[in-house]
């Protein structure tokens, strides 16, 4: 057991910390809305080696793991970079188990992204998380894999989070797999996709605390700063604690996958080592942490937290759009609650 | 980070699994019900005969701290009784790090055994969450301390061997400065238990001290250095020794409940969405509390003191358990309010037993303000609360 990073995640969390710090103040972020990408800031991520470096060595790729993926998805988060790091890398490593993916993805000249949603057969994938700057988008269509490559739209129906979003048809696409093989290596690619944006949704959370203590302790009210009030710290001491409990989540979903763990859900015993079912409750738990903690930090921050000037409202509005895209929390519930204590109806 | 838990911390789970299984009894569950002492002699015992406690002791070097975790965890998890146990470790892992050598072989030692428990003595009457302004007075006489004052919530203080007592040595100083801490025999000639009976069965007591004379040998840390002591007790109390895991058995029980009745329509209760929903959050809830508690254990295996760790998973478990036991109580309608015994209690009188035990979860072992405002100081760095 080992709860914390290696020396080698440290330094990835430093060089990637230091690369979205210097390229991607707040001002680079306001300048992407309302498409949510910037293809300056892509090329040179790009460069660096980003797009190809969670795809295998054997592929030309960089190796790395989901955890290493997880620290740069974190650094996205904090910096709520307006690339597609997340869905290009967990639509590539799905792309290439079939040895679908080309140079040009693999440089980030192109890019792919995941359908998170599947479609019905002969319907289109709505609401696409990058699907209005991705070439490539590869999801399920009924029980087909389906990988499609045409024209992005390049613009975005206007949406809360500034994401670049679009409706996308799979037709032409190419079928890379079918029925049960299809429906596991797009539920692996899920579970990449929930565990990575997981991670980025801590990297939202770390920021909006950041910015609230900031905030508290220059604002003086009554002549004192607000952040004495305990009111306000009662209401700020809560999101360190989800913090810990949700970097700890999101890592165990990470290496649940990187060591292959064995697919444990033992409620009962609370005993669960499963990769899929991690990344699940990952992605819940941390969806609910950004919300609370960009809630209490733009509510910390008065009526100037409402206003467009300052950049807790570019936190609060990815906190809520980056995980609202996957669809209702509910369901996912419910289907959480299907694995851990069998589907409806079943006797136990 | 690495979640794999060691070849020999998994053996020793089995070990501590195979105590339960064995010593864990209904009549066991039974009593710790009705007596509302939660302890039970035969566990401890036998735990201390598998070798399991010395290991569990923080700061023996005997076990991985990991170990500590499971030894609670694996106890909560079948709700076995484990309050006493916990707190006699808790001052055993005081002992190791701040006591003499003649405590290390006395006390120590005898905690080690299972067959003797602490109490402890902070709280008092007039002082709670301000507990450094404890007015129970120590005065020196030569050789001895001759103490007076009252504690209250001196919880097994009727079935324990010792107590660890926050004294004020000296009222001249800032309040923080002018306690000594002892770790006294409990049948010293001068106090007195009285029982203080609770909502959630459990006893604890009220205890007196009449001119009780200590030899100094009983003070555990310097004179007027009691407040360095309390800190590392509290390190230990909040997070890594127990109490963050009562969703899991709570989880447990409703499943099973939920699992066999039905409604008019013959449709099981687990079967209903808002049901499952809220299932899977607290399932959710258990795992992050248990990851949080872990990694206080993994801090207190790498040196560190988990304080403010503590703070938080304690925060944490204790509301996420609050939530658990009103969803669940609420879903369970009118069978969740018959209690242990009764025919068609749910699960088993445990949902009513968890809506009157987990309010105090969050009062005792420093409240939740009390916590959070400890956060918000140390770790957040904000200024001092007004
Ligand atoms: C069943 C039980 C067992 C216990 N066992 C033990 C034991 O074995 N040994 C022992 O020493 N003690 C024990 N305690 C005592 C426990 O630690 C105290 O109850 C607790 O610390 C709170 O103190 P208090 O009850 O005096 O409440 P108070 O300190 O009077 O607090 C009352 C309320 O005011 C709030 N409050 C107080 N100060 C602040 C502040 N600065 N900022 C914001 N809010 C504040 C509190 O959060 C609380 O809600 C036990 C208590 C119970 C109920």
């Amino acid at each position: 057991m080992r709860l914390e990073l290696t020396d080698d995640e440290r330094t990835i969390d430093e060089v990637f910390g230091g690369f979205f710090r210097n390229e991607c103040p707040p001002s680079v972020v306001r300048t992407a809305e309302p498409l949510g990408f910037d293809p300056g800031l892509w090329a040179r991520l790009a460069a660096t080696g980003a797009p190809a470096m969670g795809l295998p060595e054997a592929s030309g790729g960089g190796g790395a793991s989901l955890t290493d993926l997880a620290i740069v998805a974190e650094q996205v988060g904090r910096a709520i970079a307006p690339v597609p790091f997340v869905e290009h890398a967990v639509a590539t490593r799905l792309l290439d188990r079939f040895g679908a993916v080309t140079d040009a993805l693999r440089d980030g000249d192109a890019i792919a992204t995941l359908a998170v949603r599947p479609a019905a057969a002969g319907a289109t994938w709505s609401l696409v998380p990058a699907g209005a700057v991705a070439g490539t988008v590869v999801g399920l269509v009924g029980d087909d894999l389906v990988v499609v490559t045409s024209p992005a739209p390049g613009a975005a129906p206007r949406n809360h989070a500034a994401m670049p979003l679009a409706d996308r048809s799979p037709a032409g696409g190419t079928v890379l797999a079918s029925g049960a093989d299809a429906l596991a290596a797009f539920a692996v690619a899920r579970a990449e996709w929930q565990t990575l944006t997981a991670a980025a949704l801590v990297g939202i959370t770390r920021s909006a605390l950041t910015l609230a203590l900031t905030y508290v302790q220059e604002r003086h009210q009554f002549d004192r700063p607000i952040g004495s009030f305990q009111a306000i710290q009662q209401q700020l001491a809560d999101i360190p604690i989800a913090l810990e409990g949700a970097t700890l989540v999101a890592a165990k979903a990470a290496w649940a996958s990187d060591a292959g763990a064995p697919s444990v859900v033992d409620v009962a015993d609370c005993d669960i080592t499963d990769f899929v079912t991690l990344a699940a409750m990952a992605f819940l738990y941390t969806s609910d942490v950004a919300a609370m903690a960009t809630d209490r930090a733009l509510h910390a921050h008065g009526g100037y937290g409402f206003s467009e000037e300052y950049d807790i409202q570019l936190y609060y509005r990815r906190a809520r759009g980056w995980a609202l895209v996957a669809g209702d929390p509910s369901l996912e519930c419910r289907s959480l609650a299907d694995t851990m204590f069998g589907p409806v109806g079943s006797e136990a | 980070m690495d979640f794999t838990l060691s070849p020999e911390a998994l053996e020793f789970r089995e070990s501590v699994r195979a105590v339960l299984r064995e010593h864990f009894t209904p009549e066991v569950s039974e009593r710790q019900h009705s007596s509302g002492t939660f302890n039970s002699p035969e566990i401890n015992r036998a735990l201390a005969a598998a070798g399991v406690l010395e290991r569990a002791v923080p700061g023996l070097g005997k076990g991985d701290p990991i170990e500590l975790w499971m030894l609670f965890n694996e106890m909560e998890k079948v709700s076995a009784p484990v309050d006493g146990i916990s707190m006699a470790l808790m001052i055993g892992g005081v002992v190791a790090h701040v006591g003499s050598q003649e405590q290390q072989d006395t006390v120590l030692a005898e905690i080690l055994t299972g067959e003797v428990l602490v109490s402890l003595g902070y709280s008092e009457p007039e002082t709670g969450s301000d507990v450094a302004a404890a007015s129970t007075r120590a005065v020196r006489d030569g050789d001895e301390w001759v103490i007076n004052g009252a504690k209250m919530w001196t919880t097994m203080g009727h079935v324990a061997n010792w107590i660890l007592l926050l004294t004020r040595t000296n009222p001249d100083v800032p309040k923080h400065k002018g306690l000594t801490m002892f770790l006294i025999p409990m049948d010293l000639p001068g106090i007195t238990v009285e029982p203080v009976h609770t909502m959630g069965t459990e006893r604890t007591n009220a205890t007196f001290y009449d001119d009780v004379r200590v030899p100094d040998r009983y003070r555990i840390g310097e004179v007027d250095g009691g407040w360095k002591v309390m800190a590392v007790a509290l390190a230990f109390e909040r997070g890594v020794m127990g109490g963050t895991s009562m969703g899991v058995p709570l989880l447990h029980h409703f499943h099973r409940w939920a699992a066999e009745v039905r409604d008019d329509a013959g449709r099981r209760l687990l079967d209903d969405p808002l049901v499952r929903e809220q299932m899977v959050r607290v399932a959710i809830d258990n795992e992050i509390a248990s990851l949080m508690t872990q990694r206080c254990a993994y801090i207190a295996a790498t040196g560190g003191l988990p304080g403010l760790e503590g703070s938080m998973v304690k925060v944490f478990s204790t509301d996420a358990y609050q939530k658990a036991s009103k969803w669940f109580s609420r879903s369970a309608g009118p069978a969740g309010l018959l209690q242990f015994g009764e025919s068609g209690a749910a699960g088993d009188g445990w949902v009513e037993y968890d809506a009157r035990h987990s309010p105090v979860t969050t009062i005792y072992g420093g409240t939740g303000e009390i916590n959070r405002n400890n956060i918000a100081e140390r770790h957040l760095g904000l200024p001092k609360a007004r």
